[in-house]
Order: C-alpha cells, then structure tokens, then sequence
C-alpha cells in the first residue's frame, strides 16, 4: 500500500465516519465489535480502522471489510449487441439461473462480480439488447450483488444530502442546494458572531460551524430543554470547534431584551450534547400528521438516549460497595453543583454577547413560525449584517415579509426557491434525470440598517413605500427630485 | 473593511455599496474630498460617509436618502463591473457546498473572468486557504489582482496569466478542489488532475452547452474521476404582493355570499381578509413568480478525484 502520511487522514476508532454506496450515504461512529446495517448488508467496521478516507471496501463473508485493491473494468467479451428490441419478449424466461441457483453461488462464497458474469452468460435476451441496454443491465446487476462500500469523511456536502434522502423530516425538508444558499446568502466566514437558531437536528449548526472553521462565535438559540445536535456531532468536529459556540434559551430571549433577565431559573433539562446515533427510521414523512410524530420521536429519542445514560450510571453505582456509595452520592451532589454552576455562568456570558447586539448575521430555520423568531432575533444583529429566513412554506415568509417591512431597519428583502435537476450525461443519450425533487423549502433573505426608532410612523412609511412595486416608487422617486 | 472581515465604520480608501433601493445600488471606493452623484443628489465623502457606521442612512444633497453597506461578496456579484459573463450567487452557492470547500482550502480555479467567483471562493477558504486563480486574458488577470488589493484579500490569493489548457495552474499536488469555468473545460483536466492533492479532492466545471459537457464527462471519466454528476440550478423569485379577487355573483342570498369561507383560508390570518364586502372582494398575500426568470445559466459537473 501507498505511504498513507502523504495520502491524507486515516480511519480511526471513535471517529464519525460515512459510508457510502452509490449515492446512498449513512454517518455511522468508527467502533470495534459493533455490527452495522447498509444497504441490506452486514459488517464490522474492525479492518477499516487503519485504512486511508476515501478506501473502498468489499464485504466479505463474517461481514468483513476488505479492501478493495483496483476497481478492473471486465469488459464483457461478447461484444454483440442488437439494434433495438424488437426481438425481446418479456416472458420471465430470458435468465435461465433460478432463484435458488444464484444464492447456492452466493453461498459458496463467490465474488459478486463473478456472479455477474454468470447472469449475463445465463441471459438468453443480453445478446439481443442495444449495448446502451446491455450497459444498463450490467450496472443494475452490479449494484444487486456486488458488496462494495467506501468510508469517506463527513461533510456538509455529504451529511445533507444524505439528510435529505433519509429523514427530510428531521431537518424540516431543507435540501441540501437550499442549505448551500443559506451558507452564501448570510456571508458565513470564519471571524464571524453568528446567531444560528434551527431545528433541523443540529444540520445547520454543523454547516455553519465548518464553514467557520472555529475562527468567531456562533449562539445557538434552541427551545425547550436543550439544544439538539444528533447531526452536528456526525460531522466529527475537533473538541475546539466547540469553545466558541454558545447556547441560549428562546425562552429566556424576551426577558434578556427588558432587562429583566436573571439566571436563577434554568431550562430544567440537561443540555448536554446529545448523540443521537442516526438508524433510518424509516420515518414517513408527507403528511402534517406524521411530520409532527417525527418531530416529537426525535426528541423522545434523544431522550431515550440520556435516560440510557442514567440508566448505566445507576448499575454502576449498585455494584459498588454501600459505603464507597454514599461517599460517591456525596461527591455526585458537588458534581451536579458544580456543572449548574458552570450552566449559569456560561448563560452568563452568552447574555453578555447577545447583549453587545453585534452580532455579524442571523440563520433561522425552524419548524416554529419564522415571524416572531425573526422579529425578536434581528434586534442582537448589527447593522449592515445579512439575515436568512427558510421555511419549508411559503405562506409564513410572506407574513415575515410585511410584518418586517412595517418594522423597519431591513432592506434588500428577497422571497426565493431553488430549483434543481439532475442530469444523465452519456454520449448521445443525455437528458435531464426522470425524477427531480418538487421543492426545497423558501428563504427569506435580506440585510439589517440602522433603524432610527425616533421618527417612527413617518420613516416606517417611507421605508414601505422603498421597495414596494416599481410603479409607485417612481412617485417616491418623483419627491426625491 | 475587507471582503473577509467586518467593520463598523466608513473608512478613506473602503469599498462600499451604495443602495438606493429596490435592487438599485452601487459600489464606490471611499475617499477624503470626492463626491459621487446619485439620482438623489450628491454624497459628499468626507462630510457624509467617512466614519459613519455601515448599514446609516445618508441623506444626499437634494433631500433623498440612500444606505451603505458594508461589501460582501455577493453584494459585490450584483454590482461588480463585468469584464466578462459572471457566475452568481445562486450558482456559486452550490458550488461552494459541492466541492466541500471551509476554512483552510486550497482552490484552484479558471478563469478568473471578472472575480464574481473568485472573491466567493476567497471568503470561504479565508483566513488559512488560498486561491490560485489562472486567467488567460493579460488586462482581465491585472485588473482582478488590482481590485483584489483593493479589497484587502491578495494575500489569499495568487493570478496568474496564462492559458490553463496549455500550462496548468501553475502548482501541483496541493488543491483540495479545483473549478473550470472555460470554453473547453476537457482539454483542462488533466491539469486539474495534477493540481489537486494525491489523496484526492473535488472538482467542478461550468458550461452553458451540453455538447460541452458531455465531452468534459468523457475526459473526466478518462482521468479516473468517480462521482461525476451533472446538475442545474436555477433561482426562482417571488414578489410579495397584495392581491384582491372578486367573488362572482352566483345569484345566492347576500349571506351566504358573505365572507366567512374565505375568512378561514386566508393563508396568513392578519384579520384583514375581506376588504369590500359589498365589492364582494377578498384580499390576500401572494407571493407571485416573475413574468420573466433567468431558464438558463450552465450546468454544473461535479466529480471526485479518489484515492485509487
């Protein structure tokens, strides 16, 4: 094998790791002994530990990985093929392998590229079929039995389309080109304040934090509890991309706006970083009714995860000694003062920097209603600074619309969708793809100005009448001169 | 002020965008004693700008008032002076996420055009990345080095005048992603090869024509590229607007005419559905597409250098 130092980073027990099959991805933790579901597959990802990111692995019978040396191109010797398929009939009899006949070969161990081979030789039909035909049936019968997976290295790129495939759901059905607008449009840069404030699992958190590179400050805004980061921790972050980021209660923004902010009533729930491990759910997702369950099971798993936590730490302390326990509770009391204490003072200190009201930008992307998320959160934003809006509807970002344009201190308002399509690229048979996605969420973007709150009405009006259609601008533009 | 850092206030010799209103605006370099005209009369430099915060109001000489922002690079992509076609946000947004690129990047890129691109890419690589971007056109690469000191980001990034098909990107082994944004992108890939890391990295070409990239594909497909994927993506606008339609008269008693349905299915609930009942109107928000949108700008082809 290569010089692996030259080669870039190598896969390492605990780290978050990808695996990828086609354009099937699933972010799974590197561990030892620990049996791992893909694409109706099974293995341990032991041998993988050691191997360079980006090493293509074969599954082999006990489920291990082996490396997968030199991906050889058998071009299939029978280079005949038909003119079109008049000839082809449907009958069910064109491969002459049985059901039964493939999972003997299988079971004797045989290399899925082999096995391949054989169903072309056994086809009655291949030699018929255009060789554009025959292309297709080779690549579909080597994505069924060939047992190929690649470890790659986490990304923005990769966990959110990987997101978006598996449990749109979860991140509020944001696609992935949506998010890549979001990162453009709010000018995300290293040396940035940012106030991010979403539910999409801790995805958005995740994108803006590797966009930062652990340069700046980011505060998360979360509600309830705590604040949920199942996919921030997927990226594999380093632990000092986490000394500047920050949290903070939405319920305790309106207080720290009056100034009546005090830190004597916390959010009760620890707000520990939660890991959630991502097993596809197979969580439905189309209706309302569903979309909130999936909600609410995010947040029950996440539960769950901790009371298994608690759970350990209690038969732990049942196997020890009484005595040893009493003195352990005794320590677990300083031990929980200490952690509250540190709570508090990192609430604090992140009141402290909301309070400065500098912050360089703001990203929402929620599953509440963007208007009062928005109105009260641009009050901690500088001015001069860009603000990104997505919600899944279009209706809620048209009311944030008005009900910004009445308050004032925002301009250059954008109301946008994305549109994508996926592309066939072949020689002579190039088209657009034959599914698309019907939508991917809307933003609302714009950038802060100083608001002059002294004149109120009149500028409010002046400032509504800035952007509204072109015709009764030039009126505007007609006093102006 | 810089294109990769914040500042709060107006300084001699900053970049700054004027905006007028309604998508209306314009760059211009600050300096003591200059004026700038607008349509709203004239801004005075010295007096009206120069350590102001960002984001003020400027009330210009015949009474009219404008803002100024502080640059960003997409600001800067709405209002730069085209040299050339340029890439905008919409596009440059996915190209950023797709080849995965952050703080600390290496990004080769060509051509450098009119720098809409290259100053995205800056921003994002800042402030331990770099950009070696290649332009074959001599006054195109001088002016994008001169407005890159303008901006205050030529330590980031490196031009060079030469042609990209020919003699490369002028480094080997060290880019983590590489973008071809040229008339023949598969004449380049072999270079891009070159230029990216042993371990591999992400590439990207642009082209208008699907002739272009089918043979950009095959060339890609020859290089060992894997992942290759072609995408378009396109920006759709909506206009926020208030819109009343007219209820028929379907010759039903005036109550059942009334507006009590409607009053439900008003989509935002501001409690102002019904405007003129005896009109029999109903009011609502709509957020309406454009007449016209931009259909076409290019297709993207996204590809991985692996390992093997």
């Amino acid at each position: 094998m290569e010089d692996g130092s030259r080669l870039g980073p190598r896969i390492c027990e605990g780290d978050c790791a990808v695996l990828k099959r086609d354009d099937v991805f699933k972010a799974v933790p590197v561990l030892r002994r620990r049996k791992i579901i893909f694409e109706k597959q099974w293995f341990y990802l032991d041998n993988a530990i050691g191997h360079i990111y980006g090493t293509t692995f074969e599954v082999t019978s006990g489920g291990n990985l082996q490396p997968k040396q030199e991906v050889e191109e058998t071009a299939t010797e029978t280079k005949e093929a038909g003119t079109d398929n008049r000839n082809i009939v449907d009958d069910g009899k064109s491969q002459k392998l049985t059901h039964d006949d493939i999972k003997a070969l299988k079971d004797k161990g045989i290399k899925g590229q082999e096995i391949v081979q054989q169903l072309i030789e056994n086809s009655t039909t291949f030699r018929d079929k255009t060789e554009f035909a025959q292309d297709k049936y080779i690549k579909k019968k080597k994505k069924k039995y060939e047992a190929v997976i690649t470890i790659v290295k986490p990304s923005t790129r990769i966990l959110s389309t990987m997101y978006y495939a598996r449990e749109p759901g979860k991140i509020n059905h944001l696609r992935y080109d949506t998010l890549a607008q979001m990162l453009t449009l709010g000018n995300i840069r290293a040396g940035n304040k940012m106030i991010v404030m979403e539910t999409c699992a801790g995805l958005v958190l995740g994108a803006v934090m590797e966009r930062m590179g652990g340069y700046g400050s980011i505060i998360q805004m979360y509600p309830g509890g705590g604040p949920v980061r199942a996919a921030t921790s997927c990226f594999g972050f380093p632990k000092l991309f986490f000394d500047n980021l920050h949290e903070f209660p939405l319920s305790k923004v309106d207080s720290l706006l009056s100034g009546t902010f005090s830190t004597e009533t916390l959010p009760s729930e620890p707000e520990d970083n939660v890991l959630v491990e991502e097993e596809s759910n197979g969580l439905t997702d189309e209706k309302q009714t569903a979309l909130q369950e999936g909600e609410e099971e995010s947040t029950t798993e996440a539960a769950m995860e901790i009371n298994q936590i608690e759970e350990q730490e209690t038969t732990d302390i049942n196997a020890e000694d009484v005595e040893f326990k009493e003195n352990k509770e005794k320590e677990n009391v300083r031990e929980k003062q200490r952690k509250q204490w540190e709570r508090r003072k990192k609430l604090i200190e992140t009141a402290a920097l909301l309070r400065e009201k500098n912050a360089d930008g703001l990203i929402v992307a929620s599953k509440f209603h963007p208007s009062p998320l928005l109105l009260t959160l641009l009050e901690f934003v500088a001015p001069s600074r860009p603000f990104v809006v997505y919600c899944q509807y279009k209706e809620p970002l048209l009311e944030c619309y008005t009900k910004l344009r009445e308050r004032g201190g925002v301009i250059n308002l954008k109301l946008s969708e994305t549109w994508l399509r996926n592309y066939q690229v072949l020689p002579d048979r190039s088209h657009p793809k034959l599914t698309m996605s019907g939508g991917g969420g809307y933003l609302l973007s714009g950038i802060t100005v100083v608001l002059d709150k002294g004149k109120s009405d009149s500028s409010h009006s002046q400032a509504l009448k800035m952007e509204e259609p072109s015709c009764k601008r030039c009126k505007v533009q007609d006093l102006h001169c | 002020m810089s294109f990769v850092e914040y500042g709060d206030t107006i300084k001699d010799g900053d970049t700054a965008i004027v905006f007028l209103g309604h998508e209306s605006m314009f760059p211009v370099k600050v300096q003591h004693g200059t004026v700038t005209q607008t349509k709203y009369g004239v801004i005075r430099h010295s007096m009206d700008l120069i350590g102001k915060k960002y984001g003020s109001k400027v009330t210009c000489s015949k009474g009219g008032w404008v803002f100024i922002l502080h640059p960003t690079p997409e600001l800067w992509t709405m209002n730069l002076p085209h040299r050339t076609q340029i890439l905008y946000s919409t596009d440059i947004s996915i190209i950023t996420m797709m080849l995965e690129l952050k703080p600390g990047s290496i990004v080769c890129e060509s051509g450098t055009g009119s720098g809409s691109l290259s100053h995205a890419l800056i921003r994002t690589v800042a402030p331990t990345g770099h950009l070696y971007t290649v332009e074959f056109h001599q006054q195109r690469a001088e002016k994008a080095r001169e407005e890159f000191r303008e901006h205050g980001v030529e330590h980031l990034v490196t031009v060079t005048n030469q042609d990209v098909c020919k003699n490369g990107f002028g480094v080997s082994n060290i880019a983590d992603a590489v973008f071809l944004d040229i008339p023949s992108p598969w004449e380049a890939i072999g270079h891009a090869k070159s230029a990216l890391k042993a371990e591999g990295g992400r590439i990207c070409s642009f082209s208008p024509c699907i002739e272009q990239v089918q043979r950009t594909c095959l060339a890609m497909e020859e290089y060992g590229f894997t992942e290759i994927n072609t995408l378009e993506i396109l920006l759709r606008v909506y206009n926020v607007r208030t819109i009343s339609l007219q209820i028929p008269d379907l010759g039903k008693a005036a109550e059942d005419n009334s507006s009590a349905g409607f009053d439900s299915s008003n989509p935002s609930n501001q409690g102002s559905p019904c405007a003129n009942l005896q009109q029999g109107t109903v009011q609502f928000k709509s957020g309406v597409p454009l007449r016209e949108m931009v259909g076409h700008t290019g297709y993207l082809t996204f590809a991985t250098k692996s390992l093997f």
